[in-house]
């Protein structure tokens, strides 16, 4: 009888209520989405945004898998399957898509709030709490990135660079990869003084989109490099799209999920640690 | 409604507020009035739930706001110093988020709105962007976004800074409007005019200490004359012409650009100066003022 009563109460709320006595995070009402709400209305106002986020990978896909691919036909991947170098391509540009979109939307944007906007500041003064504040702008990078990424997909298909029904996967797997680099900027943003540390997210980004097994299969580095390719988390971003869009499908793809999972848990803590510590003292 | 015993703020080594004691009764206008710096905006900080105290014991309607923030915080209006209205945001979008903040529904929402639209005189800007309002027009959203909830408290950090004569007026009339409505007040504010229109009751802060506490008639009947006169001589040193005119009046304060006797009878002490021979640029004769209270007490003046 008491399990009929209590039935209805959420499981997610539950596994929520219990990790947040686990580790100690900070306050939130459980209000996150009204932050969302506030971001859609803000958004209203501001739509182009939505263009550019889509464009952007759109226009790689063409120039490089189209174009360069032209060129350079197949690819051999890192499984030993010979593919066309759109194919190759597309799954990398998704995942650096997702990370540029969220990376852009928990740095400048968040930055922006917190020290000019000074929108947290009212935000807090209700009774919403700092964890509402990181889970907030965290769900709602996730959400824009997820439109972009979906649009992208249909795109690529569209173009025939996705031969794999486990494509299908590929969009809550570009969500994912937004959650573990959204989390990580907006903690790090935390830590941001002025627009010139900004330098920093560009000197951590550019590298990556260029070197984690975007362009190129990971066989093309020296064993030590390959190592160290292996330690960024956008390579295990584009390998996860890769392995999903090609249908390259196996055990092997959980450590990207471990290691992505690992990262964005670390940044949302880190981040609602932060605003409280900011805003709150 | 709400009290602190012995509340202190620390930020590191430095004391922002210095154990103090304060009460305040529902449905009073209750004034922090001090100079930059004393200790007003981290006292109302931690009432409002946003800072946690460093020591001493404080309760807003009952509760510990270090167990209990987001349930006090539901029944508390902030207006803070520097506006922190949306700006990406309409001027009606800016209440209806806030509104949802606190959890309304809404089309409670929307109701609400409209009538504190009419309320801060913004009907007629509902759709406009908040950047191009006049900064009475922006304190004016700001305070109708703190009543959005219903609070029980309004919580006002220097209501009025920076506003030109006439906003201001506009504000004061606002808020008495409020106050008989039956919403607490509080407030901080380091001009004497505004305590003395608005507050019932206040505390006066310097370096983080409470220095004095009444009504602004009491404080004046306490630490002041009724009258002062006011002196200015065409000088560089004030203090030299303090001795000429020593023994008018009960008391004589000399600052960098004026001198001020303190009297019961302003004229009686401008004529007392007169027949003394001496010659001031100007002599004003004024009431009392809560900024000589403030003087009286510190030695300072109130801005700057």
């Amino acid at each position: 009888m008491t399990a009929a009563t209590h039935a209805p109460s959420s499981p997610t709320k539950g596994l929520a209520s219990r990790l947040a006595r686990a580790m100690p995070m900070p306050a939130g009402a459980g209000m996150a989405r009204i932050l969302v709400e506030r971001n859609i209305m803000g958004f209203r106002h501001g739509w182009i945004a939505l263009v550019t986020g889509f464009a952007e990978p759109v226009f790689y896909l063409f120039s490089l898998g189209i174009g360069l691919g032209g060129l350079i036909r197949v690819v051999t991947t890192d499984s030993g399957q010979s593919v066309p170098y759109a194919s190759f391509v597309a799954p990398a540009l998704l995942a650096a898509s997702a990370m540029n979109g969220a990376v852009f939307d928990s740095t400048y944007n968040v930055f922006f709030k917190l020290k000019f906007a000074k929108l947290y500041d009212s935000v807090l003064a209700t009774p919403m709490g700092p964890r509402d504040v990181a889970v907030g702008e965290i769900s709602w990078s996730l959400i824009r990135g997820s439109l972009y990424a979906a649009a992208f997909l249909v795109v690529a298909w569209l173009s025939g660079a996705v031969p794999s029904w486990w494509a299908l996967l590929a969009l809550p797997a570009a969500t994912f990869i937004g959650f573990a680099f959204s989390a990580v900027g907006m903690f790090a943003t935390t830590f941001m003084r002025s627009w010139v540390d900004f330098d920093y997210v560009t000197l951590a980004i550019q590298p990556m989109f260029l070197f984690s097994a975007t362009f190129f299969p990971l066989a093309t580095y020296p064993g030590a490099v390959q190592w160290i390719v292996q330690l960024t988390p956008l390579y295990h971003g584009v390998a996860l799209e890769r392995g999903l869009m090609l249908g390259e499908v196996g055990s092997g793809l959980l450590i990207h999920v471990v290691y992505l999972a690992a990262l964005g848990l670390l940044g949302l803590f880190g981040a609602a640690r932060r605003i409280e510590k900011l805003l709150l003292s | 409604m709400f009290y602190a015993t012995g509340l202190t703020k620390n930020f590191g080594d430095f004391t922002a507020v210095d154990s103090i004691d304060f009460e305040v009764e529902r449905g009073e206008s209750f004034g922090f009035l001090g100079p930059n710096g004393a200790g007003k905006s981290s006292t109302m900080k931690m009432v409002g739930c946003v800072s946690p105290a460093s020591g001493g014991e404080l309760r807003v309607f009952g509760q510990d706001p270090a167990t209990h923030g987001p349930q006090i915080r539901a029944r508390l209006g902030v207006v803070p110093q520097k506006d922190t209205l949306d700006e990406e945001l309409t001027v009606e979008e800016n209440l209806w988020i806030y509104g949802r903040y606190f959890g309304l529904s809404r089309s409670e929402v929307r109701s609400r709105t409209t009538e504190l639209l009419d309320f801060a005189q913004l009907t007629d800007r509902a759709k406009s962007k908040v950047e191009p309002l006049s900064g009475g027009m922006k304190r004016r959203l700001t305070i109708a976004r703190s009543l959005i909830s219903r609070p029980e408290i309004l919580l006002l950090d220097e209501p009025t800074t920076g506003l030109d004569p006439q906003a201001r007026h506009v504000l004061w009339d606002r808020l008495f409007r409020l106050k008989r409505s039956g919403v607490t007040l509080v407030l901080t504010t380091h001009y004497m005019d505004e305590a003395e229109q608005l507050c019932d009751r206040l505390v006066v802060m310097d370096h983080g200490k409470i220095v004095a506490e009444g009504s602004p008639r009491s404080l004046i009947t306490a630490y002041s004359t009724r009258e002062v006169l006011e002196l200015r001589f065409d000088t560089d040193d004030h203090a030299h012409h303090g001795d000429a005119i020593a023994g008018i009046g009960e008391r004589i304060e000399v600052l960098p650009d004026r001198l001020l006797v303190y009297t019961e009878d302003g004229d009686a002490a401008a004529a007392a100066v007169h027949q003394r021979g001496v010659q001031p640029l100007s002599s004003l004769v004024r009431r009392s003022t809560l900024e000589d209270v403030f003087l009286h007490l510190t030695g300072r003046t109130l801005v700057d």
